[in-house]
């Protein structure tokens, strides 16, 4: 753990070395996801809701969505990288070293811009939390939390099967974009209103309605079972069989490189 | 002119080597475009008289976006570009008897084409099969279909000369990575990538409408869906030749600006 620390202060350092630079690329990351919360904005200007949910409470969706994906991504970021890892033989120089691979992997990239996202999360929240009319009892902001929490794991999970993927083929990969981005994007609003198959397949394969849908009714009121606000938690499961995965990944592994 | 047609072929037949990047790509393009086109779905079952456009023309638009993706999208950049400014790869680059404004264009255009060569037509294909509130449909007539075409060009060939620009910056300010994910998010927002013009509310869409993004991906597939049709049509074309030519001019005199106090990186 103190290295790990170690490495984020030395990645902090050196990206602190071109300041222009970095400003200007969490500058960036910050308006890629702006645009998305401009689009949802925009539409809410012409529609007043959306199957049943008011901007606010999309908003609140939107929010929990990004923030779980830029937590994940400030610490997986170095499995988005791995495929690099592979094709230039970094692997195997990592596979030598007696630390544990994972961490590894991990400190191999930290991008601190993407801290752009989080921000905006935060500030997405910082207005809906108080406009969403919701009465935030303790029970309510113990949801939000595992909400966000778990949502992290399993987008942490998905970057680490991507990772894994690329044990096998480092090309096509782009597919399980639909899942990371695609699963950021589209979660700005609840899985409900694409219709009742895209939410049995984010519910039961790739559990990301878990954290995301079910937990929001809860939060709204529009459910009151306590099985409800702990559905996050159903979906840390999903850790098993990415983590499986990438063991067996890992066992097939042939060097590459010189 | 039989220079850059030879540097198109060539950049075309490497670009077709990524076979199954195409095919990832192609299944990510598909189930986008479908996510996409259902969440527009909701918006309309809640309330179908405040949709602006037609439904059947958003399905199209959205389909025709996917399939054209590489072609439109400002965040397609050549890497390689980049890297020969800021790696001094850019002094080989000034000795060959080549103008390199032309090259490059010629480069970014090949790229985007043989991308798109090789993903839309099973998309395409797939989009024209779904069942039927999601299914593609044809332009409604064929001269409106040869206005597509018309568009489609010069939509890419702005979208190519904007592209140039972003590249010539990164002479002055070598760590391009910041300024071309900016320019980027905003030119595809304001082209109508994330939603149609047609959905952004009044002052907004009055102002995307005459900027140079408008002249991107939004009239091209407005034009195939047939919600611009007739002579806003042919105005639209006006609009997009204009900027195509404002565009060229003006990278051109930057990068004439630019290589006269270029410094060659490295050794």
């Amino acid at each position: 753990m103190r290295l790990y620390l170690k490495f984020v202060v030395m990645h902090l350092q050196s990206q602190m070395q071109y300041k222009v630079s970095f400003f200007l690329m969490t500058l960036g990351q910050f308006l890629v996801s702006f645009t998305a919360l401009l689009g949802v904005w925009f539409m809410f200007t012409r529609f007043n809701e959306v199957e049943g949910f008011s901007f606010q409470e999309v908003l609140l969706c939107l929010a929990t969505m990004l923030m779980a994906f830029s937590l994940a991504e400030l610490f997986g970021r170095g499995f988005d990288h791995f495929p690099r890892i592979i094709s230039n033989g970094e692997l195997d120089r990592m596979l030598v070293r007696p630390r544990p691979l994972v961490p590894q992997v991990l400190v191999s990239l930290i991008e601190f811009s993407r801290l752009g996202r989080l921000v905006q999360a935060v500030l997405v929240f910082c207005y809906v939390i108080p406009a969403s009319n919701i009465h935030w009892t303790y029970d309510k902001v113990i949801t939000l939390c595992l909400m966000v929490i778990c949502g992290s794991i399993v987008f942490f999970c998905l970057f680490l099967i991507y990772a894994a993927f690329s044990f096998f083929t480092i090309e096509g990969l782009e597919f399980m974009n639909i899942f990371t981005d695609g699963g950021r994007e589209f979660g700005r609003y609840p899985y409900s209103i694409y219709g009742r198959d895209v939410l049995r397949f984010f519910t039961y394969i790739i559990p990301l309605a878990l954290f995301q849908y079910y937990p929001l009714l809860y939060l709204l009121g529009r459910e009151t079972s306590i099985f409800f606000m702990l559905m996050p938690l159903l979906a840390l499961p999903f850790a098993i069989p990415a983590f499986a995965f990438w063991r067996y990944g890992l066992s097939k592994y042939k060097s590459t490189g010189s | 002119m039989k220079t850059y047609l030879a540097i198109f072929r060539i950049r075309f037949i490497n670009s077709l080597q990524y076979r199954a990047a195409a095919v990832g790509g192609m299944a990510t393009q598909f189930a986008w475009g479908f996510m996409e086109i259902l969440a527009f779905a909701a918006f309309y079952k809640t309330n179908p008289a405040a949709f602006p456009m037609e439904f059947s023309h958003t399905v199209s638009y959205i389909w025709m976006q996917q399939a054209f993706l590489a072609l439109f999208m400002v965040w397609f950049f050549e890497a390689e570009i980049f890297n020969s400014i800021s790696s001094g790869g850019i002094a080989y680059e000034l000795a060959r008897p080549v103008e390199l404004y032309g090259r490059w264009f010629s480069q970014t255009i090949a790229n985007r084409v043989a991308k798109t060569a090789l993903r839309c037509l099973p998309i395409l294909l797939i989009a024209l099969l779904v069942p039927e509130p999601y299914r593609m449909s044809l332009p409604p007539n064929a001269s409106q279909f040869f206005l597509f075409l018309v568009s489609v060009v010069l939509s890419l060939g702005v979208v190519a000369s904007f592209s140039m620009l972003i590249y010539i910056t990164t002479f002055y300010t070598l760590s391009a990575t910041g300024v071309r994910i900016i320019a980027a998010a905003l030119a595809d927002f304001m082209a109508g990538s994330i939603i149609p013009l047609p959905f952004f509310p009044q002052p907004f869409r009055a102002i995307a409408q005459v900027l140079p993004f408008a002249s991107m991906q939004n009239m091209p597939l407005r034009i195939y869906s047939g919600n611009i049709a007739g002579d806003a049509a042919l105005w639209g074309i006006g609009l997009q030749i204009f900027w195509l030519i404002v565009l060229g001019l003006f990278g051109r005199v930057l990068m004439k600006n630019a290589l006269g106090k270029v410094v060659v990186q490295g050794g």
